[in-house]
């Protein structure tokens, strides 16, 4: 694990990368260091998020600053600009159910083949993939997703990496984590090894390559 | 007379029993957490992620920490707890959610809800709409009877449905209607309007209750 500037963080992205990013309509999203993919006009980008936030807001500015070509997300109402680029044909969007997202990528992160849903079974959500049966009940295989990066916030991290949330801003991150080869965690703060329990870390820092300082936004 | 939004809220809040573990939508849905029956205690779970969501924050009293499933600031009950999405939708679709309550855009003779979107017209997605659906125990839609006074409540569904699941229950604000195997039942019936008007406004045939009553 290495504490490196904010800047540095997207010395690592490349144009076309793929990339996941916590956050729910805003909400516990990495804000600095999207800030920085926008102002070094990073593009190409492949998006996995829960949704793209308001235009202004999180995942939104790299919609309306172009940064995306294509988005895995289980919502878009909140934000009129992803919405205009998909019908004009500018972004491909993939609309997934947001507790499929969640366990595509958790099955991303821990060894996971697929995983079974009955959630989208006899809607458009179907077309195109296998139906398994299992005891007479119907269940879509919905396969696992990774991510070359993986953008995630925290409330705090010690200076191993081992990682804190901040109440319902956790959402997706913690998911993201495991589910990409290489993982950097903005943060509002560092504090000493030590100084937090062992019971109250929520990601162990040994899978943390990153930390940047954004401090804290709003 | 009272809103019709809020009649179909407060109706629902009528549904819940103590102890219940609630997801409410946006919209109509929302407005259920004012209307709970005195002496219950119900649980709000959020699908971004917590249990025990309490009531908008006084101005100036917002953490941008702590939000709803509308990305809206809210509070955190004493109890309350977080968790991250693949809990929260273990929770939701593992059958642990004992009502969730969504707005609908039609429901079909079958009790098949549609209430994700309008092909080239509102492509919002989905969200946790299939997943709430698919999963919970109850799944009770609140939405008005009529959408610029043609009927919500159809033969066959013509939007792209959320679920093939059959919903338990719909409560607009001149009928409450239960899916059943068979078709659609009225059971119960705004006091201000006839059988003849409620059938007239909607597109699939109803069954009428035997005990049919009065909504309150």
């Amino acid at each position: 694990m290495r504490i490196v500037g904010m800047k540095e963080t997207i010395s690592l992205i490349k144009k076309d990368s793929s990339v996941m990013i916590g956050g729910f309509l805003g909400c516990g999203s990495p804000d600095c260091i999207i800030n920085e993919i926008v102002e070094n006009e990073i593009s190409g980008l492949t998006l996995v998020a829960n949704d793209t936030a308001f235009p202004e807001m999180g995942v939104g500015k790299l919609i309306v600053n172009k940064c995306a070509s294509k988005i895995v997300v289980s919502h878009i109402g909140t934000n009129p600009e992803t919405q205009r680029q998909m019908i004009e044909g500018e972004l491909e969007v993939e609309l997934v159910p947001q507790g499929t997202l969640a366990e595509r990528i958790r099955a991303g992160g821990v060894g996971l083949g697929g995983i079974l849903t009955p959630t989208g079974v006899g809607t458009v959500v179907q077309d195109g993939k296998k139906v398994v049966t299992i005891d007479g009940k119907d269940y879509l295989m919905e396969l696992p997703l990774r991510a070359d990066f993986a953008l995630v916030k925290a409330k705090k991290a010690d200076y191993f990496g081992n990682l804190v949330f901040s109440l319902t801003a956790r959402n997706f991150n913690p998911l993201m984590v495991l589910a990409c080869d290489t993982v950097i965690v903005e943060v509002e703060e560092i504090v000493p090894v030590g100084s937090l329990s062992p019971d109250e870390i929520h990601i162990p820092g040994v899978f943390v390559h990153y930390i940047a300082v954004g401090g804290r936004l709003q | 007379m009272i809103d019709p939004k809020e009649r179909i809220a407060r109706r629902i809040g009528r549904e819940l029993s103590d102890g219940d573990l609630v997801n409410l939508g946006i919209g109509i849905p929302t407005l259920v957490s004012n209307y709970i029956p005195a002496g219950i205690r119900v649980f709000f779970q959020s699908e971004n992620g917590i249990i025990g969501m309490g009531p908008l924050p006084e101005k100036g009293m917002e953490n941008g920490d702590l939000t709803n499933a509308g990305g809206q600031c809210v509070t955190a009950l004493p109890g309350s707890a977080i968790f991250d999405s693949a809990m929260s939708f273990s929770i939701i679709r593992g059958g642990h959610l004992d009502v969730t309550v969504l707005g609908g855009l039609q429901v079909d003779e079958n009790g098949i809800l549609a209430n994700w979107m309008v092909p080239g017209r509102m492509v919002p997605g989905m969200g946790g709409a299939m997943d709430l659906v698919t999963g919970a125990k109850r799944v009770i839609v609140a939405m008005t009877h009529t959408s610029k006074g043609n009927p919500k409540i159809v033969k066959k569904c013509s939007l792209p449905i959320t679920s093939n699941r059959r919903v338990d229950l719909i409560v607009t604000e001149l009928a409450v209607i239960e899916p059943f195997p068979g078709g659609l039942m009225l059971k119960e019936k705004a006091s201000d309007a006839t059988v003849e008007e409620i059938q007239s406004l909607t597109e699939a045939r109803l069954f009428v209750a035997e005990d049919l009553k009065d909504m309150v």
